[in-house]
C-alpha cells in the first residue's frame, strides 16, 4: 500500500514431505525388466534402501532426491511396493515429481556435497516464495533486493544496517587505464583487473538458485556473479576478458561507421549517440546496456576486467526500444542508479570472483566527474496542506514530517514552516516540492488521508439550442428500431478500397492483425462486419448503427471526422399478424435519415458511391451542402462479403447533423387552407425532387405545402412514362383566397410542370 | 275517460314489446300519428261542449306526454342495445401485438458513459472531446512523459508515423482543453475554473481476454485555487457510490505512478471479496501545467481517468470484454 505493489506471491515448490537426498550405492539390473534398475540407495539410514528406479540417468554414486515411504508428493503417495516381482522401498524422483518443473527427463541430480539424509526440502531451501512485484518507472531505486529493503525498513520503522564493506586481499596493485571521453554521460567509471581466475569454476549452488529464482539463467561463475550483484545493489557490471582488450578503456561516443558484435550474437551499426566501452581499436561494448562479443568472458578466460559504472539515464533511455532488445543493465540504467554505490558493488563482485573462481585482484581504475546534483528542495508546509487538503497537524506536526523524510534517506532541514530536503543519490524521481508532498502521503498512507468535499463556486454550464445532442440523435435511431455497435476504428484494409475507393488508408505501423492494420475513413465496413457477425448467428433482420470517429489524411496531418451510419438488412418490419412481410429497401432508409435531421429538409442527389448499387445510391445534401450518404449496397460486395439479401445503408456528418436552428415563430393563419391536387404524366428520367424544386423556383402566391402524394407507372400511362400527383396546399394569413387567386398560382405551377414536358391529367 | 286509460295502457305495452326502431315508429304512429287513436281523440275534443274541453284537452294531452316520454325511453333503450351489440361486435384481441416497427438500443459502452457524463453534469463537469490520431506532443510530451521516458514503456503505443499516435489515453483532451481555457481567459486576474470529463476512444497494442485493442475512458479533471487530493478522494467515492447506486461502497487509494500528476493514486473498490483495480488519479503535476501555461502556485488541480468498459462490466455483470466490439445482437439487446 505505499507503492510498492506485491503481484504475486508464490511458493518456490508445492507442498510435500518425507523426500531426502539419497546417494546410489549400487545399481543391479531388474530381472525381469529391461527398462529398470533395482538400486541400493543411502539414504542416511542404518541400513541402505533397496528401490526399484526406471531413470535412464541414474549412475552409481550419484545423488538424487529419494521419497521415502509415507511420502506424499503432488499427486501421489509412497508406499512400499512391489515392482515386477521385487520390493521397492521408496522411490527416486524428478524434478517434474517433485513439482518443481513441468517437464523433466530422469532424476533430478543434487551436487556432489549434498548431504545425504538431509531433507530436500532444506537442501534445495524449498519452502521459499517468490514475491512478484509490480514496479513503476519512477522506482529505479526498488530494483535490487537492497533497495527493496532498505524502502520496506523505511516504511516500517524498521532500522536498516549498515552494510560491511566486502573485505578482501587486493593482491596486486595492477590496473588499466580509464579515460571518460563525455564526463556528462558518464560520470563515474570504476574498473578493477583481476588476474588468474578459474573462469570454469562451478557457481555455487546457492547462487545459482537464487538467480534462478529471479529468472535469471546461470550462465558461468564470473557472468553469474555480475547478475547476482545487479540484483543484490541494483548495479548493473561487466565482465570483460583482459586478453582481449587492446590497451586502456575509453568511455566515448561511437563514431560513425563503428560496429559491434553483441552478446546475443547480434552485429549492430552504431550511432552518433550511442555510448560505447572502447579500447585503443574499437567499441567493446554497448554501454550500460550489453557487452561485446569479441571480449567477453570465456572458459579459458584468465584475466578479467571488471566494469562498474554510471551512465547518465537520458543517454542509455530509448536505446534498446532503438535497438529492439533491452537488457537487465539497460532498464535499471534508465531509470537510475545510484551513482553513491559504484564502488561498492565493484567491491562486492571483486569478493565474490575471488571467492569462487580465486585469482588476485589489483587496484581501482576510477575516472570521476561531476555527479548528478541532487539540489535542496524547499518543502512549505502551507503547500503540503493545500496540495493534500489536510493539515499538517493531522501527520504529525512539522517535525513528524521531517522524520518520515528522513527515514526515506533524505537530509531535512527546518526553518519554521519551510524545510529544505536533499533527497539521496539512488532517488533519481525527487526533484520539486509535489515530489516530496508525494512520499509524506505515501509513508502516511493514503488510505489515511481523511477524504473532503470539494467546495466551488457555483455557475452553470452553457446550453445552445443551435446544436442537438449527441444523445437525442442516438434514441432517433433507437426509436427507429435501430441497435448501436461500436466497431473498432482501424479495419481491414480491403474494406477502405471496396467500400470507399481508398487505396491508400492511413496505416498503422505496428498493427496488432492484418484485419486491424488501416484507420477507417467510413463506418460502413465495421457495420458490415457486424452484420455478418449476426447472420453467422442467424439473425434474420439486422438494423445497426454506429457514432464514431472517420480518419483522413489531409495537409500538415490528419482530420477526424465524426459520423453516424446505419445499415438494415432484412424484413421492413419485424416478422408480425398485422403487416405484410417484405424487404426493407432505399425509401425506408431515406425516411430514416429524414427523421433523423427532422425538422430539416434533405435533398438527395443521384450519384454513385463505391459501396453501392449505381442506380440506388444518392449524395445527401443539406442546405447546400454535401451531408452524407445513402444506397443499397453493390450485388459485387453482397456476393463478396456472403451477404444474402439486400443491404440498405447510410452515413451522413455529424456537424451537419448537430446544426439546429433556434424556432422562430411566424404568423398562423386564422384562414382555411385550399388543397388543389395536380397530377401529371412526366418523362421516368425525370426526378421528383427536380419537379418540386423547379415548381418552388417559380414562388407562386401563397402556397405553403407542396409535395408527392402518388406515383404510379402503368400501360396507360405510356412506356417510359410516370403518373405523379402532387399537392398543393395554399394559405394566407390575412383573409381568405379567393378561386381567382388559387387558380393563378395553380396555373403558374402548371406552366412550370409543362415546360418540363408534363402532361396535365385531370 | 275509459278509453285514455286503456289506450296508454296499450301503447305502454306495444313499446316494451318493440324491439327494432323502425318497428317501434311505426307503433307510435298508431296512437300519435295523423291517423293515431289519440290524434283521434284529440280531434274529437270539438264535439264536446265548450265548457268540458279544457279539461278533456288535458288530459288527453297528460296522456299523450306520458307516451311520448315512453316512446323516447324506448327508442333510448333501443338505441343502447344496438349500441351494445355493435360494441360487442367491434371488440378487439387487445393481447394482439402491437404494429411496426420495435425499439432498438443502446451500446452498454454508450449506456454508461451517458450516465458518467449525467453525474458529473450534475456537479457542473463539461464534457471535452479530442482527436483520436493524437501527435506526440499531446500524449506524450506536454503530460511529461518526454522523448524516451520509460513511462512511454507503460503504453503499448500504436503509431500512425513518427510524429502521430492513436491516442494511448484521454488525456491528452485535458491538455488541449486546458490550453483553449487559459487562452480564452488570458486577461481575466483569476480564470475560472475548469472541470471537465474527457469521454472517449483510446487504444494500446494489446488483445486477449483482459485488454482490447480499443476500448473507452473517461478522464476527468477539475483545476482551481483551492482543489486537494482529499477532494479527489472524495469526488471518486462519491462518483462510485452514485455510478453504482451502493452507499456501502468501499473504494482505497494506492500510490502509484503517473508522470502527469503528482501524487499519484490508484483506487481501487471492494469487489465480491477481493480489491478490484477501477482507475488511476493524482494531483496535476506542475511540469504539465507549466506546458499550458497555468500558474502552478496559484492553480492546483486533479486529474482521474477510469476504464467505461470495466465500469460496463461490473454494472451489468459482462464477464469477458471481447463482447463489447463483438456486436452480436443477443448481447446488444439484453441493454435495451
Amino acid at each position: 500500500m505505499a507503492g510498492l505493489e506485491a503481484e504475486k506471491m508464490v511458493a518456490v515448490a508445492p507442498a510435500f514431505d518425507k523426500v531426502v537426498v539419497a546417494q546410489v550405492l549400487s545399481k543391479e539390473k531388474h530381472p525381469d525388466a529391461d527398462r529398470l534398475n533395482l538400486l541400493k540407495v543411502d539414504v542416511g539410514q542404518v541400513e541402505p534402501l533397496d528401490i526399484v528406479c526406471g531413470a535412464q540417468n541414474v549412475t552409481v554414486g550419484m545423488k538424487a532426491p529419494c521419497a521415502l515411504v509415507g511420502a506424499k508428493l503432488p499427486g501421489m503417495e509412497i508406499k512400499q511396493a512391489k515392482v515386477r516381482g521385487v520390493v521397492s522401498s521408496g522411490m527416486m524422483c524428478s524434478a517434474k515429481e517433485l513439482g518443481l518443473a513441468e517437464e523433466s527427463s530422469g532424476l533430478l541430480e543434487l551436487s556432489a556435497d549434498a548431504e545425504v539424509g538431509q531433507s530436500i526440502r532444506q537442501h534445495l531451501d524449498l519452502d521459499d516464495h517468490l514475491i512478484t512485484l509490480k514496479l513503476t518507472p519512477n522506482r529505479g531505486d526498488c530494483l535490487s533486493l537492497y533497495g527493496i529493503a532498505r524502502e520496506v525498513a523505511a516504511l516500517v520503522h524498521a532500522p536498516f544496517p549498515v552494510l560491511e564493506e566486502p573485505s578482501f586481499d587486493q593482491a596486486s596493485n595492477e590496473k588499466i587505464n580509464v579515460r571518460v571521453a563525455d564526463v556528462a554521460a558518464c560520470p563515474r567509471y570504476t574498473g578493477r583487473v583481476i588476474a588468474g581466475v578459474d573462469a570454469k569454476a562451478a557457481t555455487p549452488a546457492w547462487m545459482v538458485r537464487r538467480l534462478e529464482r529471479c529468472g535469471l539463467r546461470s550462465i558461468s561463475a564470473i557472468v553469474d556473479v555480475t547478475n547476482y550483484v545487479l540484483l543484490e545493489f541494483g548495479q548493473p557490471l561487466h565482465a570483460f576478458d583482459l586478453s582481449k582488450l587492446n590497451g586502456g578503456i575509453t568511455v566515448r561516443f561511437a563514431l560513425a561507421g563503428e560496429r559491434i558484435k553483441l552478446l546475443n550474437e547480434q552485429t549492430i551499426e552504431l550511432q552518433d549517440d550511442m555510448l560505447v566501452i572502447a579500447d585503443d581499436k574499437a567499441p567493446v561494448a554497448l554501454a550500460g546496456v550489453m557487452g561485446g562479443a569479441d571480449s567477453a568472458v570465456t572458459d579459458t578466460t584468465t584475466d578479467i576486467f571488471l566494469e562498474s559504472a554510471f551512465f547518465a539515464p537520458s543517454v542509455i533511455v530509448g536505446k534498446s526500444r532503438r535497438l529492439g532488445f533491452g537488457s537487465d543493465s539497460s532498464y535499471r540504467f534508465e531509470r537510475g542508479v545510484d551513482f553513491a554505490a559504484t564502488r561498492m558493488a565493484l567491491e562486492r563482485a571483486t569478493q565474490l570472483v575471488l571467492e569462487i573462481c580465486g585469482g588476485q585482484a589489483g587496484a581501482i581504475s576510477e575516472a570521476r566527474a561531476t555527479l548528478p546534483a541532487r539540489p535542496p528542495i524547499l518543502l512549505r508546509a502551507s503547500r503540503v496542506e493545500r496540495v493534500l487538503g489536510l493539515s499538517v497537524v493531522s501527520l504529525g506536526g512539522a517535525d513528524e514530517v521531517g522524520r518520515m523524510l528522513s527515514r526515506l534517506g533524505m537530509i531535512c532541514r527546518r526553518n519554521g514552516d519551510e524545510f529544505s530536503v536533499t533527497p539521496p543519490s539512488y532517488r533519481f524521481d525527487i526533484a520539486i516540492e509535489e515530489d516530496l508532498i508525494e512520499e509524506i502521503a505515501r509513508v502516511r498512507g493514503y488510505e489515511n488521508l481523511t477524504a473532503a468535499t470539494p467546495q466551488a463556486r457555483m455557475t452553470m454550464l452553457p446550453l445552445t439550442e443551435e446544436q442537438r445532442p449527441l444523445a437525442k440523435l442516438r434514441q432517433a435511431l433507437v426509436l427507429r428500431d435501430y441497435q448501436e455497435t461500436i466497431n473498432y476504428a482501424f479495419v481491414e484494409s480491403e474494406w477502405e478500397r471496396d467500400l470507399c475507393g481508398n487505396t491508400t488508408p492511413i496505416a498503422l505501423k505496428n498493427p496488432i492483425a492484418s484485419q486491424m492494420s488501416v484507420m477507417r475513413s467510413s463506418l460502413l465496413g465495421g457495420l458490415l462486419a457486424a452484420l455478418r457477425t449476426n447472420l453467422a448467428r442467424k439473425q434474420p433482420r439486422v438494423r445497426l448503427f454506429e457514432m464514431g470517429g472517420c480518419f483522413a489524411a489531409e495537409a500538415g496531418g490528419y482530420v477526424q471526422r465524426e459520423r453516424v451510419a446505419g445499415l438494415t438488412y432484412g424484413s421492413a418490419l419485424p416478422e408480425q399478424w398485422g403487416a405484410a412481410a417484405r424487404n426493407v429497401d432505399f425509401y425506408d432508409v431515406k425516411a430514416d435519415v429524414e427523421a433523423l435531421f427532422a425538422p430539416a429538409t434533405l435533398s438527395l442527389v443521384a450519384a454513385t458511391h463505391p459501396a453501392s448499387h449505381p442506380g440506388r445510391s444518392a449524395q445527401i445534401w443539406l442546405n447546400g451542402e454535401k451531408a452524407g450518404w445513402i444506397g443499397e449496397l453493390h450485388p459485387q460486395w453482397m456476393r463478396q462479403y456472403d451477404i444474402p439479401q439486400p443491404v440498405v445503408w447510410f452515413e451522413v456528418d455529424l456537424a451537419a447533423l448537430v446544426r439546429a436552428e433556434m424556432p422562430h415563430v411566424g404568423e398562423i393563419s386564422r384562414f382555411p387552407p385550399v388543397r388543389r391536387d395536380l397530377a401529371v404524366v412526366v418523362d421516368e428520367g425525370l426526378t421528383v425532387q427536380f419537379l418540386l424544386d423547379a415548381m418552388r423556383a417559380a414562388q407562386a402566391p401563397n402556397i405553403c405545402e407542396l409535395a408527392l402524394f402518388d406515383l404510379y407507372r402503368a400501360k396507360g400511362v405510356g412506356d417510359g412514362k410516370k403518373s405523379l400527383a402532387f399537392r398543393v396546399l395554399l394559405q394566407d394569413t390575412q383573409k381568405t383566397l379567393t378561386d381567382g387567386e388559387v387558380d393563378q398560382s395553380i396555373a403558374r405551377l402548371v406552366a412550370v410542370l409543362q415546360q418540363h414536358g408534363a402532361q396535365l391529367r385531370m | 275517460m275509459q278509453e285514455l286509460e286503456l289506450i296508454l295502457d296499450e301503447a305502454l305495452k306495444q313499446f316494451a314489446a318493440t324491439a327494432q326502431a323502425a318497428e317501434l315508429e311505426q307503433v307510435k304512429a298508431r296512437y300519435l300519428g295523423k291517423e293515431g287513436s289519440l290524434t283521434g281523440l284529440l280531434k274529437s275534443l270539438g264535439r264536446l261542449p265548450a265548457e268540458d274541453r279544457p279539461a278533456a284537452g288535458a288530459r288527453i294531452n297528460r296522456v299523450k306526454q306520458t307516451i311520448e316520454i315512453a316512446l323516447q325511453a324506448r327508442r333510448d333503450a333501443i338505441q343502447q342495445q344496438a349500441l351494445q351489440q355493435k360494441l360487442a361486435a367491434e371488440a378487439l384481441d387487445v393481447t394482439l401485438p402491437g404494429r411496426g416497427l420495435d425499439v432498438g438500443g443502446l451500446h452498454p459502452v454508450t449506456r454508461v458513459l451517458d450516465r458518467i457524463e449525467t453525474l458529473f453534469h450534475s456537479i457542473g463537469f463539461d464534457v471535452a472531446t479530442g482527436p483520436e490520431i493524437e501527435n506526440d506532443f499531446y500524449n506524450f510530451t506536454a503530460l511529461n512523459i518526454p522523448q524516451n521516458h520509460p513511462a512511454r514503456a507503460m503504453h503499448d503505443t500504436f503509431y500512425i508515423d513518427e510524429q502521430h499516435v492513436l491516442r494511448t489515453h484521454t488525456s491528452p483532451i485535458q491538455i488541449r482543453y486546458m490550453q483553449a481555457h487559459t487562452e480564452k481567459y488570458r486577461s481575466f486576474q483569476t480564470m475560472p475554473d475548469i472541470r471537465i470529463i474527457a469521454p472517449g476512444r483510446v487504444y494500446r497494442v494489446d488483445s486477449d481476454a483482459t485488454h482490447s485493442p480499443m476500448f473507452h475512458q473517461v478522464e476527468g479533471l477539475w483545476i482551481g485555487e483551492q482543489v486537494s487530493f482529499a477532494n479527489l478522494e472524495h469526488l471518486i467515492s462519491f462518483f462510485l457510490t452514485e455510478f453504482f447506486e451502493n452507499k456501502a461502497i468501499k473504494v482505497r487509494f494506492r500510490p502509484s505512478f503517473f508522470p502527469f500528476t503528482e501524487p499519484s493514486a490508484e483506487f481501487d473498490m471492494r469487489w465480491k471479496g477481493g480489491w478490484l483495480e477501477i482507475g488511476g488519479c493524482g494531483m496535476v503535476h506542475p511540469n504539465v501545467l507549466k506546458h499550458v501555461g497555468i500558474d502552478s502556485e496559484k492553480y492546483i488541480g486533479f486529474a482521474f481517468g477510469v476504464g467505461v468498459e470495466r465500469l460496463a462490466m461490473l454494472r451489468y455483470g459482462v464477464n469477458d470484454l471481447r463482447l463489447f466490439f463483438e456486436n452480436d445482437l443477443q448481447f446488444l439487446k439484453q441493454f435495451n
